[in-house]
């Protein structure tokens, strides 16, 4: 006889946002229990077999600067590594990885699996246990009951699905991770706000049938840059994708068919992202173009599926061949599984607090696709951001929030709770403010400091962190002990101005074009550095204009996110702030001044009025 | 560290002294630029000098961190009330690095948070705060309707469309954007930088805000509107008559209301109509009336006023009161007839009060704001180009120069964030892999 177990939290779903989430948990030290309908399926990609790029990149080297899982699962499931943006500056580039599949889903499943405070429960939730607004626990399908001082909810993946492939439609999301209807029914009874949103998937191509032969290849880097600080090279063979592109004919094909397209045919009312437009769309809207490019990406070492990234669609089957064959190199390709459109709905984000719970409710966290986002990282990111304050509310301690000011993480939750989505929202490096400041590169030195202050950094991580930061600081100093007059500087074959002032070794640095191991031979007395702290110190010094205009900036803007406003602020008591005024903030809670600030329509008079009510509240209870 | 600011602290237009408040760390030391600096909290006379002009004799107080309104080292700068007086101060004040001028309602907030403030107080300065900041919107509303509003749309456009293409090529670079924008990105800025430095040398904006205040009457068709203004000038401006619609373009009647400038307009009655002449008046009624100070509502009956809100100090006022019997509707401020003259003389003190509460010299603060604001972004487009000269420039750097520029500038082009940078990407640009 099963008997009711009690964890400190529960996260129910094992995608990307679910595993990410126990693990925080579970680091954070809570007893942790992750429940899943399948033990196998944790981890699984189910969409575009990557991690990384531009922006998500940034999210991955966060996630692993807090001990996280995905930077490393990456790694060792990486089968060709590329470094985007190489030839722009440390700031913009984004390390990305194709994953093999399978690797992915083992090393996932592996590192869970040496937690000791996180169980894994197979069971499909049906049921909150609920006493008022608190959230106490769950009921599998079987009865079973699980309680928990927290409940983390990712099980979002395409609720209330509708599949489109030409005229067919099917209810549904992705076989075998359909979220029970029982509890989709259960969430529609809390009475949050929704929206319906649309993506799209192109087929999938058996590798076997393509003429890689003919085909244009992209290997990956040769210096590989890992996802994580802890990774130093790939472990899995490194292959290469190919690359082909769509011709007239095809484009022929599709405007031929067009309106047997679900898109066209006005059978979809959810909004697509505009960033990931189906092969229709941009038939249609961009019609001068006379070829689209596709990179085939092979989905694992030892399987044939291949993604063709740059087609989704949701044309019926027999045109999808039709047009896919019209591709050079895709002559006699077999569709493995024909691509589709998906509707599916979201909650609002904007209902959610900067720790991720659902505001009106005790101990509900949602993280992942069901706050309406997309990609395995942005899924990620949320769910450490979820797991860590579900944990912390457990164990009786203050919620953990990410400013904007210091990472990406704190960008796409401030850009989720403030402005909500209306489409599904995608990490962009150009999202991020302070985007010289948050580098990929840097993501350990922002916020490794501030996971070792939570306790949820391993001893491994610690340590070496510790140590490169403490080297960096030292040769820091060793470079700003130094100094070379500009024709020094230029003697030795660097760029300098000719303004006769004298150059510390750092300024220096933000001068060398790559020539790193020649600076300590042409310069007398350059400290001797180990050249990946040079790196690093390079790239710092690369932004060093930068950072004191945009830390000015930032402090202003933290002191702000710092002003809290006590969750029970009272709007109606407070003269002298317009009715329309009062309704908004009443509805939408802002948590901080800087969130009651942007609030549409504020005014400086309401800020100062709701800030005055702050400040009294607090001298009153001092003197109490 | 946190920035010193300063401002007019003063209101009401033809008073004898006009008041600078400076705040902030370096408050002392740009007192210390223009004049010896007098000893705290003792009334001095100083001539304020600067680059060896003399802008005026003012008295001068100092106050210290911890002994003034808003808790930090301040300086008060009592001038000799006129406009040249005040524009050339202000304009000093804004050459000084580490300052610049102050938000509406910064001063309170500051005095808040150093906890020289208390709940009550801040209550009575939050209804002056409201007139400031209204004072402001209407001023550039004001400046950008009309001939520079073009151009102003020409600048937003070009800059959106120079940060777009720098974005495309960093957040989609294995997409099928173009690879080499540098050219187009250059032009555009060169174009934009020149505009700029010349409306920052000329007048264009100047020219746009003028003195004084406007009042806008709106109301229905022959509700009254013209009646009531020719009672406010004492005399027929207006053309009035029982047909509906006689007004058609806006009349105006300059006055002055308790040493005030104030110009009156009077417009088209407001109604969805398919006359052209009538329509093309009601738009300009429209635009006019969203320009002025503060709008009288003439209502007539129960019938509503389409078409236009009221906005915070505007007035709503029961016109034709000689042929009604009720007193007291409370959905009324005032009661008025234009043809007995009952009410007009209440509801010229009413216009007078609000006015009173905005800061008359809006104006120059506003010219004030809008050239440090193009003086700020032309600092960072020069950055950008230069950069931009380099052989490899850094496209990030550039980028982020333009950020800058964006920023500076949104008190003139409304707002430039990422949504609106991410539309000219994906609608110009094939996006989607």
């Amino acid at each position: 006889m099963f008997h009711v177990k009690q964890f400190d939290v529960i996260v129910v779903g094992g995608g990307h946002a679910g595993c990410e989430a126990a693990a925080a948990s579970a680091r954070m030290g809570a007893q942790t229990g992750l429940v899943t309908l399948k033990r196998q399926s944790l981890g699984v990609m189910s969409c575009n077999p990557a991690i990384g790029g531009l922006g998500k990149g940034h999210l991955v080297r966060e996630i692993d600067a807090f001990d996280g899982i995905m930077g490393v699962a990456a790694d060792y499931a990486g089968i060709q590594f590329r470094l985007l943006n190489r030839s722009k500056g440390p700031a913009v580039q984004g390390p990305r990885t194709q994953a093999d599949r399978k690797r992915y889903r083992f090393a996932i499943q592996n590192i869970l699996s040496e937690y000791n405070n996180l169980d894994i429960i197979e069971g499909e939730v049906i049921d909150f246990i609920q006493a008022g607004t608190k959230i106490l626990g769950i009921r599998l399908a079987d009865g079973t009951e699980f309680r928990a001082n927290s409940v983390v909810l990712t099980a979002g993946t395409f609720l209330n699905g509708l599949i489109h492939i030409g005229d067919v439609r099917t209810p549904g999301g992705r076989s075998g991770e359909m979220p029970s209807i029982e509890l989709a029914k259960r969430l529609s009874e809390f009475d949050l706000p929704r929206g319906r949103l649309k993506t799209g998937t192109p087929p999938r191509l058996d590798g076997k049938t393509i003429a890689w032969d003919r085909l244009e290849k992209q290997a990956g880097d040769e210096d590989a840059t890992m996802l994580s600080f802890l990774s130093s090279g790939p472990i899995a063979r490194q292959i290469s994708c190919g690359i082909t592109e769509t011709n007239e004919r095809t484009h022929d094909i599709i405007r031929a068919n067009i309106s047997r397209s679900a898109m066209f045919g006005g059978y979809i009312e959810g909004v697509g992202p505009r960033y990931c437009p189906s092969i229709e769309d941009k038939i249609i809207r961009f019609a001068d173009k006379v070829s689209h490019q596709i990179f085939l990406e092979p989905e694992g070492l030892d399987e044939d599926t291949v993604y063709p990234n740059g087609i989704s669609t949701s044309l019926p089957a027999d045109v999808q061949e039709d047009y896919v064959r019209s591709i050079y190199g895709l002559e006699n390709v077999v569709i493995l599984q024909p691509g589709y459109a998906i509707e599916y709905d979201y909650f609002d984000p904007k209902a959610l607090t900067p720790g991720l719970a659902v505001r009106g409710l005790s101990g509900l966290y949602f993280a992942g696709q069901i706050n309406g986002t997309t990609g395995y990282e942005e899924a990620a990111a949320q769910g450490l951001v979820a797991g860590l304050n579900a944990a912390a509310e457990s164990l009786g301690r203050d919620q953990i929030s990410f400013s904007r000011t210091e990472s990406y993480i704190g960008v796409m939750i401030d850009d989720l709770i403030m402005r909500g989505v209306t489409e599904p929202y995608r990490m962009f490096t150009s999202r991020a403010e302070y985007r010289l400041l948050l580098r990929a590169d840097n993501a350990d030195q922002r916020l490794s400091p501030k996971a070792i202050a939570l306790g949820c950094l391993g001893e491994k991580r610690k340590n070496l962190f510790e140590n490169k930061l403490e080297n960096l600081c030292r040769y820091k100093s060793e470079l700003t002990s130094v100094n070379y007059s500009s024709k020094q500087i230029a003697d030795a074959g660097f760029k300098a101005r000719q303004d006769g002032s004298r150059r510390d070794g750092f300024a220096v640095l933000s001068q060398l074009d790559g020539c790193f191991d020649e600076v300590a031979k042409r310069l007398p007395n350059f400290p001797e550095i180990p050249p990946e702290y040079l790196v690093q110190l390079w790239r710092e010094s690369l932004y060093a204009n930068y950072t004191e205009r945009q830390s000015n900036e930032t402090a202003k803007l933290k002191r702000d996110e710092q002003t809290i406003i006590p969750a029970n602020f009272d709007y109606d008591g407070l003269s002298g702030l317009s009715y329309e005024l009062r309704v908004k903030l009443a509805g939408q809670r802002p948590t901080s001044i800087d969130q009651a600030g942007r609030i549409e329509g504020m005014t400086p008079s309401a800020l100062i009025l709701i800030l005055s009510r702050i400040k009294s509240g607090s001298s009153q209870r001092q003197m109490l | 560290m946190l920035e010193t600011i300063y401002a007019l602290a003063s209101a009401r237009g033809k008073a004898g002294v006009s008041v600078i408040r400076i705040s902030g760390p370096m408050a002392h030391k740009a007192l210390g630029l223009m004049a010896s600096v007098p000893k705290t909290r003792q009334a001095s006379v100083r001539k304020l000098h600067w680059q060896g002009v003399l802008l005026d004799e003012a008295l001068v107080l100092v106050f210290d961190e911890g002994a003034s309104f808003t808790g930090e080292a301040s300086v008060e700068l009592h001038l000799h009330g006129g406009r040249a007086v005040v524009a050339a101060v202000l304009g000093a004040l804004a050459e000084m690095e580490g300052l610049r001028p102050a938000e509406a309602g910064e001063f309170t907030r500051r005095a808040l948070e150093n906890g020289c403030l208390d709940l009550t107080q801040v209550e009575g300065l939050a209804d002056l705060i409201d007139s400031e900041t209204e004072a402001q919107r209407v001023q550039s509303i004001r400046v950008l309707s009309g001939a520079i509003g073009k151009t102003v749309e020409r600048w937003r456009r070009d800059l959106v469309r120079a940060a777009a293409l720098l974005e495309a090529t960093i957040d989609f670079v294995d997409e099928d954007v173009p690879v080499d924008v540098m050219p187009e990105v250059q032009a555009l800025l060169e174009g934009l930088s020149r505009d700029l430095k010349r409306e920052a040398e000329g007048v264009k904006i100047a020219e746009r805000i003028r003195d004084g205040f406007e009042v806008a009457i709106v109301g229905r068709p022959n509700a009254g509107k013209s009646t009531l203004l020719n009672a406010f000038a004492g005399r027929q401006a207006a053309i009035t008559s029982e047909i509906a619609g006689t007004t058609r373009d806006v009349i105006e009647v300059r006055m002055d209301v308790d040493g005030l400038a104030v110009t009156f307009l009077d417009t088209a009655g407001l109604r969805d109509t398919d006359n052209k002449i009538e329509a093309l008046g009601v738009d300009l009624a429209i635009e006019r009336a969203n320009a002025a100070d503060i709008r009288i509502f003439l209502m007539d009956g129960d019938k509503e006023i389409c078409l236009i809100e009221p906005q915070i100090g505007d007035l709503i006022v029961r016109g034709k009161a000689d042929t009604v019997e009720e007193i007291g509707d409370i959905r009324y401020d005032h009661s008025v007839s234009g043809l007995t003259g009952q009410g007009v003389s209440q509801l010229l003190a009413a216009v007078s009060k609000t006015l009173s509460s905005r800061t008359a010299a809006a104006s120059v603060l506003t010219r004030e704001r809008h050239r440090i604001a193009i003086l700020g972004a032309v600092r960072a487009l020069d950055v950008a180009m230069a950069e931009l000269q380099q052989p490899m420039p850094v496209v990030e750097v550039v980028a982020e120069e333009l950020r800058t520029a964006s920023y500076a500038l949104e008190v003139l082009l409304g707002k430039i964030d990422v949504e609106t940078l991410l539309g000219e990407i994906f609608a110009s640009f094939c996006i989607g892999k």
